[in-house]
C-alpha cells in the first residue's frame, strides 16, 4: 500500500525536517504535524546562547505560517499527543484522532526538573522559547544567577549571565563535569573556562533545596552552604518524552527503540531526533543524542523511510556538536569513551586546542577549543573509520602547517 | 553554478564543510571560506546537502 498520509508527532527540529523532506521527496499525500507548543517550528541552539545575551533578539522561527501552508503542511499545535493506536493506525491528541499511514515520532526531550527547588519563583529550566524568554527576563533584571548542572546548557547559560554581569555560580554533582560527553580529563578542561571568567565553579555538591519567600533569595546545597541567587537554572539533563507511547506496541527504553533504518518494529512507525535511541552501525552502538546535527538528519530520514520502507537507508553518522562558552567555541566530533586522549595540537591552558580520542587503534572522537578550522577534517577521518596512526601523522602535518601560518 | 552566502547568518558551524570540503572549509577565525573554483557540476548533490543543512539557512545555490 502506498501511504498517503503522513503524520509527524513533535513539531522541533525534527518533525519539521521530516515534513519537509516528505515533500521535497514528491509525497503528495497529506502531512500534518502535530506540536505540544503553540510556537511554529524554531531553533534550539541559539536560545541558551545568543538569545540570553541581548534583550532584543529575535526568536529563531525556521518559517512562518504561509510558508509552512506553501508545502501543504497542516499543523496540530498547542496540545501533545496523548496517545498511539498502532492497530487502527491513529494518534490521539486530546479527543482528537488523527489517522496515519506513516507515522514519525520526533517528540524529542523535556527537561529534567529538580524537586527540591520546586514551589520558588524565580527557579526555571531551559528547553523551550517560553523557557529561554523567561531567562532571559531574569538574567535582564537579576544579579545573582544559581546555574544547577555544568552540562553544555547549563554551562553556556552562566557564561551569558556572567557576560550580562551577574554574579554567577555553577553547581555540579559530579566532581568532573561533562565526563559522559567529552570525557573526564577534559570535562576538567573545559570546567576551567568558569573561574578564569569569574564564575564561580562548586562541583561534588548538590542543590537540596531553595529559601526565600515566594521568589528564591539563596540555594542550599549539599554541604550546609548557601548561594544566594535572585534567578536559578536548572541544566540536569533531558528525558526523552516518550510516555504518550505506553501500551501502544512502540518500545521506549531512555528513548524510542530503533534499528539502522529508525524503523521502531511496529509497521508504519519510525522515529527521530532526541526521542529516538537507534543502533550507529559506523560505532556499531545503540545510542540516543541531542544534537542539531543528527536531529536534522534523522528527521528527514525517517520520513523517507516511513514513505518507502522497502527502500529504507540506514542512519549512520558521527555525533558533531558545539556549545559557545565566554567566547570560546566547543566542538566535539564523534564519541567519547576512549582508552586514550592525546592533545595533538595547541594549549589547553590557553583554552585553544585539539584532542583527539583513540578507541582501541581507530580514531572515534575529536574535542576543539577555539580551533573551528580542525574539526570537521577530524569528523570526516573518524567517518572513513581512519585509524590512530594516520590521525595522529594528519595532525602532525595541520600542526605544522599552523605553524607556518603564525 | 554559484554558492551565495550569507556572512550576518553564517556562524561558522562548519556543517557544510562536512559535506563538501572541497568548497567549505571554516577558517582559522571561524569564518567561512569558499573556494569558489570546487563548485561543479560533480559536486551538485554535495552542494545542494550542504545548503539544506546548514543550520542558519546562510547558503544558496544559484544557477549561473
Amino acid at each position: 500500500m502506498t501511504p498517503s498520509r503522513l503524520v509527524v508527532v513533535g513539531s522541533s527540529l525534527a518533525g519539521l525536517r521530516a515534513a519537509e523532506a516528505a515533500r521535497r521527496n514528491g509525497f503528495t499525500g497529506t502531512v500534518t504535524m502535530i506540536g505540544a507548543e503553540d510556537h511554529l517550528p524554531y531553533d534550539k541552539p541559539p536560545l541558551s546562547k545568543a538569545f540570553l545575551d541581548a534583550d532584543d533578539r529575535p526568536t529563531p522561527v525556521y518559517r512562518d505560517r504561509e510558508s509552512l501552508a506553501e508545502l501543504g503542511i497542516d499543523l496540530v499545535l498547542g496540545e501533545p499527543a496523548t496517545g498511539l493506536d498502532t492497530e487502527v493506525r491513529s494518534v490521539q491528541v486530546g479527543v482528537r484522532e488523527i489517522p496515519y499511514d506513516a507515522l514519525v515520532i520526533a517528540t524529542g526531550a523535556r527537561a529534567r526538573s529538580l524537586p527540591a527547588l520546586e514551589g520558588h519563583a524565580g527557579v526555571h529550566t531551559l528547553r523551550t522559547l517560553d523557557d529561554a524568554v523567561a531567562v532571559r527576563s531574569a538574567v535582564s533584571d537579576g544579579a545573582h544567577a544559581v546555574v544547577i548542572g555544568a552540562g553544555f546548557i547549563g554551562s553556556e547559560v552562566a557564561s551569558s549571565a556572567r557576560g550580562r554581569g551577574l554574579a554567577t555560580t555553577v553547581v555540579e554533582a559530579s566532581d568532573t563535569p561533562l565526563a559522559r560527553a567529552i570525557g573526564e580529563e577534559m570535562g576538567a578542561v573545559c570546567a576551567r573556562l568558569h573561574p578564569a571568567h569569574g564564575t564561580a565553579l562548586r562541583t561534588g555538591v548538590t542543590a537540596v533545596g531553595a529559601e526565600g519567600d515566594g521568589r528564591v533569595e539563596r540555594v542550599v546545597l549539599s554541604d550546609g552552604s548557601t548561594v544566594d541567587a535572585d534567578l536559578v537554572v536548572v541544566g540536569v539533563g533531558a528525558v526523552p518524552d516518550t510516555d504518550w507511547l505506553a501500551d501502544s506496541g512502540v518500545t521506549a527504553d531512555d528513548g524510542v527503540l530503533a534499528d539502522a533504518t529508525l524503523a521502531t518494529g511496529v509497521p508504519g512507525v519510525y522515529a527521530a531526533g532526541d526521542a529516538v535511541r537507534w543502533h550507529n552501525d559506523l560505532f556499531d552502538e545503540t545510542m540516543r543524542l541531542e544534537n542539531w546535527t543528527s536531529a536534522a538528519e534523522q528527521g528527514a530520514l525517517a520520513a523517507r523511510n516511513a514513505l518507502d520502507p522497502a527502500a529504507a537507508t540506514p542512519y549512520s553518522t558521527v555525533p558533531y556538536f558545539w556549545s559557545d562558552w565566554y567566547g570560546v567555541r566547543i566542538q566535539f566530533a564523534g564519541v567519547a569513551r576512549a582508552d586514550e586522549v592525546v592533545v595533538v595540537d595547541g594549549d589547553v591552558d590557553a583554552h585553544r586546542f585539539v584532542a583527539l580520542y583513540r578507541r582501541g587503534d581507530r580514531l572515534v572522537g575529536a574535542l576543539t577549543l577555539a580551533r573551528p578550522t580542525e574539526i570537521m577534517k577530524y569528523r570526516a577521518l573518524i567517518a572513513r573509520r581512519a585509524d590512530w596512526a594516520e590521525a595522529l601523522e594528519f595532525a602532525a602535518a595541520r600542526a605544522e602547517a599552523a605553524a607556518a601560518r603564525c | 553554478m554559484q554558492i551565495i552566502f550569507d556572512q550576518d547568518k553564517c556562524t561558522g558551524i562548519g556543517l557544510c564543510e562536512s559535506f563538501a570540503a572541497e568548497v567549505f572549509e571554516i577558517g582559522d577565525d571561524g569564518a567561512l571560506i569558499i573556494h569558489g573554483e570546487a563548485v561543479t557540476e560533480e559536486r551538485r548533490g554535495a552542494l545542494m546537502q550542504a545548503v539544506d543543512g546548514c543550520p542558519t539557512n546562510a547558503l544558496r545555490l544559484v544557477e549561473s
